[in-house]
Formats: structure tokens, sequence, C-alpha cells
């Protein structure tokens, strides 16, 4: 069973100003639940949508969600936190996801993810102090012949070594 | 919109007497794996060359499906000649617009080369890696823009459906999929006509049919290349189940982690309503039909039936017990028939080409052929169809073309998180659902991970069962505490902490998990375990009393050192040495702190041969580095060897 994001990771106070979610965001939370006209069966679509558009579920719009679809928040809650795509802290600037798929994982990407954590100085599903990158895993990204693979925010990275990959990670801010 | 099967046909004329098979196509495929080897770029720059040359009107350049040779992508057809170029480049097209379009002659250094005959192959077909396929499904992938409706019908597309929509009674659908007998391709291998059979006799107006593109195995991609390469062969077996059970709406799931593939079926969903595939009085036979997509939030365990309906009606998708099966009790509570992706697109073929023709690929109990998805340590990885019964050794040796550099072959993991190890003396097992699980591994949905000797098979029965501790949903307790505990002591192994005792425990704890776990997840999840306890039990038994690892693969039994006999002093080692650890200077032989040494096997790697330094050890101590005064090399001058390093220093 997963933990939920929402413990752990190194939150700092940069995070803590954004808790309040903007009303440009709250607009945008009210027009994709408006999208899915409000069905209580679309909640996960909408959480997709909230989450692509946000990179993360702040409470206030899972509140929205909440009221407007007349679902418990206990169970929005479940849900948020059943499913890996859901983030229940802000994301940073880039997301890193190395792939762990099997054919990664024999082709060393065990090696490639610790070199990561290093480098960067956090766990997979925590967040730097600066908010530049966030750190996660992914169970395959369906490019095996290129194993081991990274993707880094929509650009995908193949055939790393561990003493290359630190060069991958310079040129972002 | 169209109105009838005669006006379908009208059309598909209309759209091949525009299409001269003569005219000049370059085809390449758009896949997300040769995407993201660069193929978007490829795509650009032909079309920027052919416009250069004024031969826009002369050339049709097209994205394609997955032809499944994702070793050597990005691939790029061209047709009407059928010359297949591999590995293509953005600085390769302007040499194939002048010398293969123009000049009609071939680029012979972008074509694949045998190396045992060291032949070159021209031809898609002449390339053992395609010539030992059966490519029913993912043929025509290379064919077929997928954002393109009129390319899939070029080829004949919803024929099928007009076929069973104008010719046939639902009951004649149902028992022409019966006597095809084909079985499910998502890893269950249910009969897909009997399951049918089953959602059209339960009672009820409301039924759902659902295709099932959850593909949660690590390493398994067929499901993802046929809805991204061929959405529409898809959709049109998923209307024809739909009549055959009486459904009026259906939803395809996919998950979200294959965003090529929600767009590409987006699309396709959108042109076949414009065409009047969907929607009411669908060809003009009064039957009505729509689809919806629905995108999985990351739950491998969603790709079980009863967990992905949960997921569909926004909830946490948290496995129930059958029965009552979907098919009388399914989304919402009514009938529902849900099948993988690749079930779906064999329906179109079976209906068009009839049930006798599907039976005479594959064996006595398992018909048809089936999608691979073969990786790991393997030449060409890629995706394989084969027709059943084929052997795993042909599968990794004719096709795959073995096992690179000169590594030996350990095993082969087959079906996912839920399937199992074969070792090298069970290669000739022929790959079916029932000849693999007596092997102790399953079919599965087709994932095929090939490990070398590199490989640590306790490592790999962790790694399975770190993946299924992670996915279990927690709703029944011998998954949840059965997974964790056969983790945490294969962990203690892998670092070892591995006592006398752990296997037999394993082997319990292995049996109560799968006799008592409520979904599939937990019944297979010790397979992993118990199959490379039943072939790899030595390696087991190393790490336990030797705390070691024959593989040199589990990081916590290792130790890298450098035989100071060997070591050319070269700098490069301390130089790429990922935590600093190597000290070492030019003509200083070089030392790894074992203290600082994060065993990234970095050094291991980058070694020069000629050299061959790095060693690794398990199982017994590392040697104490030789005293500082003892690590000068004194080196007879050699300019032309200086050079050379020089050279390495600059281009390693």
């Amino acid at each position: 069973m997963r933990s939920p994001d929402i413990q752990g990771s190194s939150q700092s106070g940069a995070s803590m100003k954004r808790t309040e979610i903007e009303i440009m965001d709250a607009e945008k939370v009210e027009r994709i639940i408006d999208n899915h006209r409000c069905e209580p069966g679309s909640l996960i679509q909408i959480l997709l949508d909230i989450q692509a558009e946000l990179h993360w579920l702040p409470k206030e719009a899972l509140a929205m969600v909440s009221e407007k679809l007349h679902v418990p928040m206990s169970r929005i809650q479940h849900t948020a936190t059943f499913y890996k795509a859901f983030s229940l802290v802000p994301k940073g600037r880039h997301e890193i996801n190395i792939c762990m798929g099997t054919a990664c994982h024999v082709r060393g990407a065990p090696r490639v993810l610790e070199v990561v954590q290093n480098l960067i100085g956090i766990q997979p599903g925590e967040t730097d102090a600066e908010m530049k990158f966030s750190l996660g895993t992914v169970n395959c990204l369906g490019c095996c012949a290129l194993g081991p693979v990274m993707e880094i925010d929509a650009e995908r990275l193949g055939k790393l070594a561990p003493a290359t990959t630190a060069g991958l990670l310079k040129g972002y801010d | 919109m169209i109105n009838s099967p005669a006006e379908l046909e009208k059309l598909r004329q209309e759209i091949l007497s525009k299409r001269d098979p003569g005219t000049t196509r370059i085809s390449i495929c758009a896949g997300a794996g040769c995407l993201a080897t660069g193929a978007g770029k490829v795509i650009t720059a032909f079309g920027e060359e052919i416009e250069k040359q004024g031969l826009r009107n002369d050339v049709n350049i097209k994205g394609t499906g997955c032809p499944g040779f994702c070793e050597r992508g990005p691939v790029v057809v061209i047709d009407p000649e059928d010359i297949c170029y591999l590995q293509v480049t953005p600085k390769d097209v302007p040499e194939i617009v002048a010398q293969t379009i123009k000049e009609k002659k071939v680029v012979d250094r972008l074509l694949y080369v045998d190396q045992t005959k060291n032949e070159k192959a021209v031809h898609e077909a002449d390339i053992p890696f395609y010539k030992n396929q059966e490519r029913n499904i993912i043929g025509n992938n290379i064919k077929i823009d997928p954002k393109c409706i009129d390319d899939y019908l070029a080829l004949g597309g919803y024929s099928a459906l007009a076929k069973a929509l104008f010719q046939m009674t639902s009951e004649q659908v149902v028992e022409e999929v019966k006597h095809s007998k084909l079985r499910g391709r998502g890893g269950g291998g249910f009969p897909t006509g009997i399951k049918w059979e089953a959602a059209r006799n339960a009672p009820g107006d409301t039924k759902y049919v659902i295709v099932n593109a959850d593909e949660g195995d690590p390493g398994a991609f067929m499901d993802r290349a046929v809805l991204e390469g061929n959405p529409h062969s898809i959709l049109e077996g998923l209307i024809i189940g739909a009549y055959a059970i009486g459904s009026h709406e259906g939803y395809i799931y996919v998950r979200q982690e294959y965003p090529l593939a929600l767009e590409n079926a987006g699309i396709a969903i959108k042109q076949a309503e414009e065409h009047g595939f969907f929607g009411t009085n669908i060809l003009g036979s009064g039957f009505d039909f729509y689809v919806k997509v629905h995108r999985g939030a990351g739950a491998f365990v969603c790709g079980e039936e009863t967990a992905l309906l949960l997921s569909l009606e926004g909830k946490p998708g948290e496995p129930r017990a059958r029965p009552p099966y979907p098919a009388t009790r399914g989304l919402w509570g009514k009938p529902t028939n849900i099948n993988n992706v690749e079930t779906w697109a064999n329906v179109p073929l079976i209906i068009n080409k009839g049930a006798d023709w599907f039976n005479q690929f594959g064996t006595e109990r398992s018909k048809g052929t089936k999608i691979f998805s073969l990786v790991g340590k393997i030449r060409n990885t890629g995706l394989v169809e084969v027709p059943m019964g084929v052997t795993l050794r042909d599968i990794i040796y004719k096709i795959g073309d073995g096992i690179p550099g000169s590594k030996k072959f350990k095993a082969v993991q087959t079906g996912g998180p839920a399937g199992g190890c074969i070792p090298e003396a069970h290669l000739d097992t022929a790959v079916d659902f029932d000849e693999l699980t007596k092997a102790g591994a399953i079919m599965g949905s087709g994932g095929m991970i090939v490990m070398d000797e590199d490989t640590c098979m306790v490592d790999v029965a962790r790694y399975f069962l770190n993946f299924l501790s992670e996915e279990s949903c927690g709703k029944c307790s011998p998954c949840r505490e059965g997974v964790k505990r056969m983790h945490q002591i294969l962990t203690n192994i892998t670092e070892g902490r591995g006592k006398e005792g752990d296997i037999e425990l394993l082997e319990e704890l292995a049996l109560s998990t799968r006799s008592a776990s409520l979904c599939a997840l937990g019944r297979s999840a010790p397979n992993p375990v118990l199959s490379t306890i039943r072939h790899f039990r030595d390696e087991y038994e190393t790490h336990i009393r030797d705390k070691m690892c024959p593989s040199h693969s589990c990081k916590e039994l290792i130790s890298y050192y450098i035989d100071p006999d060997k070591c050319g002093a070269c700098r490069i080692c301390p130089r790429e040495c990922t935590s600093g650890a190597i000290i070492g200077d030019k003509n200083q032989i070089h030392v790894i702190d074992q203290a600082k040494c994060n065993k990234c096997g970095t050094c291991f790697e980058i070694c020069p041969a000629r050299f061959g330094a790095v060693i690794r050890l398990s199982g017994k101590p590392v040697p104490a580095p030789i005293p500082e005064e003892m690590r000068v090399i004194v080196r007879k001058r050699n300019p032309k060897r200086e050079k050379q390093d020089a050279g390495n220093l600059l281009t390693d």
C-alpha cells in the first residue's frame, strides 16, 4: 500500500505561501468541474485535469470539487491518496520521473535513481526546498528499448548510465 | 456520415482511387519509442527536404504506428519499393531524398545488417526480426497514420463492422467468436466468446462494453503500440462486440502514462463519429453505440476488472470478490463485458476472415497470434507477434538475436509481476497459455524480460514484490501483509541479512498469500518468489549462507576493487566516479576508497578493456590498498601510447 504523498517530503516555507489557492486557479478548477458536467462519476477525471493544470491538488480545490459534486471530502481524500497520479503537495518547477519498469531495472535503473537522489538530495515522492525539482518513479514508460529511461518534464532521455546522468540535470532552473 | 455498407464501399473506392500505388510514400514510425529517439525531428526533416526539392506533390510523408523494431528506431519505410531504413537521424534525410527518392538507389549504410551472414536486408520482410513473426495485428501499423481514418479505411477498415451489422445476427457474431476459440489477451486467458455470451444472456437492457488499456505490467507495451498505432482496429472490434452483446455504451480505459495513446484514441473516436461508426443508427443499421475515454490515474490493480469498474465509477480501485462476475453485475451494477486491447483488435479479423482462418494459427488450446514485448538484456528489443506455440528459444534467439555483449543467458521472465522466471533448461517450452504455466510462469499480457548472468534472481523476486507491495490496494490482509513480509525477507537476503529457514518461510508465506488473497494481484504475487526458488534455489542459498551474490548485482554484497597489477593509471575512473571515491593521478595506481564508494558500477563499466582493472568482489574481503609509495608507475617512454591515452581522455 502506498503511503500518501502528504507525509514526508522536504517542504519548506516556500510551499506554505502557496497553500491558499489563487483566484485564477480557482477559476480554472471551476471550469474543469463544469467541463465534466459536475458528474460524481467523473471524480477521477476531474482530479486528473486539476493535477495536470496546477501540478498538484490543493486542499481548497478538493473542497470545491467536494461541494460541486456532492461527494464527501473523505471519499475525495481516499481517491486522491489511492492513485499515484495525484499529489497533495506542490510539485517543483521540473518533474523528474525515473522509470523503474522491469526492463529498466535489469539494465541498471536503481543505480541511476541513486545518483539522481544524491545529486538533488531528495527521495522519490519529494520536492526540493527551492521547488526546483520533484523526483518520482514510474512503473513503465513503455520505451524499454531505451532503458534505463528518465523523463524530465515531457522529455524522455534514454540509455542512461550513472556517470552521464549528472550532466543531464544541468541547464534546469 | 455513412448511411449504408454500400456508401462505405463507395467511400473506400474514392480513397483508393485518389491513391496511386506507384506514388512514393515515406512512412516514419511515430510511436512513443521512436519519438523518444527523435522520430519527430526526422518527420520534420523529411517534410522540409521534400519541400526544398520541390517534390511535395510526388511524395507522401506520414508518421505511423509502431512496427515493433524499437531497438533500431527511428524506423523509416519507403514504398512502393519497400525499403526499410533503421536508426535514421535528421542528418540522413537529405541523402535519403537525394538517393532513394530521386535516384531510386538504396542507401546501404542505413540498412539492417545480418551479422552472422554479413548480409544486408533491404526489405522489412528480409530482416530476421520480422521474418520469423506472424504479424496479423501489428503488421498494419507501419501502413497507417493513426490520426487519419482514411488510411484504415483504405486497408478495408470497418468492413467487418458492416459485415457483422448487415450479414450476421448478434448470435452469429457471438458464435463466430466462440468458434474462433479466442482467449483473453490481458493475461486471464478466459475464452472471449463465452464471456460475451454470458454478458449477452444476462438480464437487463443497459449493458456496457469496455476496452481495458490499463497496461500496467512493467516492461510490457503491446497494448500501447496497438492503441497508438491502429486505434480504429480496436474501436471496430468494440462496436462489433457491443452489437453482439446488445450494449449501447462503451468505455476505453487508458492509463494516463500513455499520453500518445490517449491522444490517438481521442482523435480516432472523433473521426469515427464523423463517419457514422459511432452514434445513432450506425451505417443505417438501426444500432446505436456511444463510447467514452476514461483515463486511469496510476494504479496497477485497476487492470483487474472489478477494480477497473470501480475506477470508472470515480472511486478508488479496490477489487471485490467474484462472483458475481462483471458479465452479470458490472459497471453501475449492469452487465458488463471487459476485454483487453489486443483481444478487441482480433475481433474484426475473426469476423472478416472467419474463425477457421483464425484457428490455423496457434496450438490446440491457444489459438491465434500473440504480441510479446521482448525487452531487457536482449539485442533486438521490440514488439514481437508470433503464433502461439512458438518456443521461447525461437523468440529470444531467432527474433531477438540473443544476448548482447558476450554475456550468458540466465532466465526469461514472462507474465509481468504475476509471472515467473524460466531458466535455460526450459527454453524449448512452447509459448501458450498452458505450457508456460506448467513451467512455473504464465503468459500474462505478454511481457518477456530477458535476463543475463549479471541479473540476480533474488533481486528480481525482491523487485517484483516491492512493486506489488506498493501496488497492493490494502483491502485484504493476506495480500497486504503477505506480500509485505515476503518483500521484507527478500530485502534482508539481498542485503546480507538472510538466515537459515528464510527460503522455507518464503514458501509458506507464498502458499498462504496465494490461497487466501481476494483478487488476482494477491493470488499471483507469490509467483515471482516461487518460480525463482524453484529454478534458482542455489542463488538464494549462496546469498544466505555465503553472503555472496553470484551475479555481482546486490549492492550490499559486493565491492569494487582496482587490481593494482592491471591499473594503467589512465585517470578515467577517478574523473567519472559519481561519488569521488577513487584516488589516483597520472602514473599513480588508482585506489577505491571503500568507505566513500556508492557502488554505482561506473568504474567497472568504463575501465578500458585493455586494462580491465576494475573487478567486482562478492563474498570475500577487499584486499587492503597498496601503500602509497608502491603506487607509482614508472613507464618507459612510449609517445604513441601517451598520445592515445590523451585522446582517450578527451573522447571517453
